[in-house]
């Protein structure tokens, strides 16, 4: 009777190798990067940092799930105006536009002949109710379009045309309201948090310890979801779905969970998008910086929560230095890129890692003969 | 009404009553006006010739095709109407035939998703692995001969393995109604034994319908013998009167 490490019972959900590479990203990020770059750099990767959340989402659901979603724009677009919205409020006081024809309200309201604050725009007046629309508006969203899709079935290929729709339209539809939405520009001119100038170097150092606590934050949620049994349901719905089915699951609701829990962790990222780069406007929420978030989850290791966060810093890092030097060559790059994931190395960096490097490592890091044979899953 | 009544008290005792059922694919009628009663603990075979409709029938009761027409009352509870998880839950425990499991986990996590706990989101997420249901797994594991490979990913089991890892999550789910849709069919000859040994054991206490086109195996479990073709119901009885029926040799060996 062989019932060893993985079937006694594991009572908490890191094991320990987990542990090890959330400490060492941890470290990564709050003492190696701080130390080693400089404010302007620093600032860079607190940027990047906030993809890394839309891409713990698609690890969840898609890498898991097996749900690709091609709009997660929307959700980090979504979050992302909650907090322009509360911010622009601040930075809108009566004395701040007072050479405006109605003073108090955001500017390109007034540029577009509108003389009161939209009522969509009110509990924006609140911090706290603010955070909480951040989370839930987009968890709603991902609600409503989950539950149309899923209780009829829709999925795969045509669940991802649908989601890359929404993120045209929502692209659309912000730039068309612009009286509402600040239009094609966005939501600009953002400058305190509750009086606290969120412009300075050290605000921006601030903010960008903060996205790091609340990233570590996100990434033991998705661990405990993971090694739940709601995790493996979700693993065994994108292989049998039919048999969870008949096993007395109502899989649509499963799928509606993954998909909203992937959309407000994308929020949070876009919230802090906002905080930390000062501004929000559609060309985060289109196709294209959806596609992107989708690259970056693949190259870092759709499977691997970890994987997916390297992968994020290194594409966006891979983005920066390439765009500054051919800037016309980077989305071919990145086509490239996408194409090399796919074909060669599907599992990503993290595949790669577990296959080749772990496995030298010792069990410490995963690094066992059997998981290394089966790195799929495993992870 | 009084006919409802006759036929309600008629039903009572069936824990499946069939009755009138009928689907049609674009005016194609799969299973047409078919009728049949599964009694407690009673085990009942289905055979019949390719495209005789007896995975739809399957399919059917287990809520993965809607009916046409007609009825099925599991326990006087009508499943026409209701969701596949609602039917399972109900007691309604259907195996596929192509092995049907989670490759990417393992055998105990296979078994673990199947132990009727937690099926919800909010239970699946608070889900404990406490020792009932690793007791229960490994209860389950030994009785499918897969108690020394619960770590083992599902992947890497043989076909046979897998049927029987197929068999035991419907054994853990512990279900009224078992429906088994040829349950030997690609397995080697000691495999096969096995199985029927298994399924000897697994049916006590419960009623079964299987789908089974190996005929020394379905001499040796069955009770009742149902005979489909073209969607209608050719003969029933038991194996000897179902062999002997001159219109089940007619369609045999007319194929």
């Amino acid at each position: 009777m062989t019932t060893s490490a993985p079937t006694s019972g594991r009572t908490f959900f890191l094991r320990p190798q987990d542990m090890i590479g959330i400490a060492i990203l941890a470290i990564l990020l709050v003492v190696v990067l701080p130390l080693t770059l400089d404010n302007f750099r620093l600032q860079f990767v607190g940027k990047y940092l906030t993809y890394a959340f839309v891409a713990l989402g698609l690890v969840l659901c898609w890498g898991y799930a097996g749900i690709l979603s091609l709009g997660q724009g929307v959700f980090f677009g979504l979050g992302g105006y909650c907090m322009a919205m509360f911010l622009k409020l601040e930075a809108s006081s009566v004395e701040n536009t007072k050479i405006q024809t109605t003073p108090g309200i955001p500017d390109f309201m007034d540029w577009n002949q509108i003389t009161e604050l939209p009522l969509m725009w009110q509990p924006f007046n609140n911090l706290g109710l603010t955070i909480v629309a951040v989370i839930l508006v987009p968890a709603l969203f991902a609600f409503i379009v989950g539950f149309a899709m899923f209780k009829r079935r829709v999925g795969g290929v045509y669940f991802a045309i649908i989601t890359q729709a929404l993120a045209a339209i929502l692209t659309i539809l912000i730039v068309g309201q612009q009286g509402y939405t600040g239009g094609i520009n966005g939501i600009t001119d953002l400058r305190t948090l509750h009086g606290w100038d969120i412009r300075t170097d050290a605000a921006k150092t601030i903010l960008y310890f903060v996205c790091v606590g609340l990233l570590i934050a996100c990434i033991l949620l998705a661990y405990y979801v993971k090694s739940s049994k709601l995790g493996r349901i979700l693993v065994a719905m994108r292989d049998k779905e039919d048999r969870v089915r008949f096993s007395g699951y109502d899989v649509a609701s499963f799928k509606v969970f993954v998909f909203c829990l992937a959309a407000s962790l994308s929020a949070i990222g876009g919230a802090m998008f906002t905080l930390q780069v000062g501004f929000m406007s559609p060309s985060f929420v289109g196709i294209v910086p959806s596609i992107e978030m989708v690259i970056y989850t693949a190259v870092g290791g759709r499977l691997s929560i970890l994987g997916a966060i390297y992968g994020t810093l290194l594409v966006n890092w891979a983005k920066t230095s390439f765009s500054e030097s051919f800037p016309e060559l980077w989305l071919f790059g990145l086509g490239g890129l996408f194409i090399a994931v796919v074909l060669i190395f599907p599992n990503g960096l993290a595949g790669l890692w577990q296959t080749y490097v772990a496995p030298r490592l010792g069990p410490l890091f995963g690094g066992s003969a059997k998981r290394a044979a089966a790195p799929a899953v495993a992870e | 009404m009084n006919a409802n009544v006759i036929s309600d008290q008629m039903n009572k005792d069936f824990v499946l009553a069939v009755e009138g059922l009928t689907v049609s694919f674009d005016g194609f009628k799969a299973v047409n006006d078919l009728s049949f009663y599964v009694d407690e603990n009673e085990i009942r075979v289905i055979i019949g010739p390719n495209g005789a409709g007896k995975t739809t029938v399957l399919d059917l009761i287990c809520g993965r095709t809607k009916a046409t027409a007609g009825s099925i009352r599991f326990k006087e509870r009508e499943l026409t109407r209701m969701k596949e998880h609602e039917i399972v839950r109900a007691g309604v425990g259907r195996k596929f035939q192509n092995p049907s499991i989670y490759e990417d986990l393992t055998v105990f996590e296979n078994l673990e998703i199947s132990y009727p706990k937690g099926r919800t989101v909010r239970g699946a997420l608070t889900f404990r692995r406490d020792a009932a249901v690793k007791e229960r797994v490994q209860e389950v594991a030994e009785t499918i001969f897969l108690a020394d490979q619960l770590d083992q990913r599902a992947e890497y089991l043989s076909h046979g393995q897998k049927q029987w890892l197929e068999i035991g999550m419907l054994l853990i789910q512990d279900p009224e109604l078992l429906m088994l849709d040829e349950p030997v069919a690609g397995m080697s000859v000691s495999e096969r034994k096995k199985t029927a040994e298994l399924l000897n054991r697994i049916i006590k206490d419960r009623s079964v319908i299987v789908i089974e086109h190996d005929m020394k195996f379905v001499e040796d479990i069955a009770h009742k013998v149902t005979v489909l073709h073209q969607g209608k119901i050719l003969s029933e009885g038991s194996m000897a009167k179902v062999q002997a029926d001159p219109k089940v040799i007619e369609v045999y060996l007319g194929h």
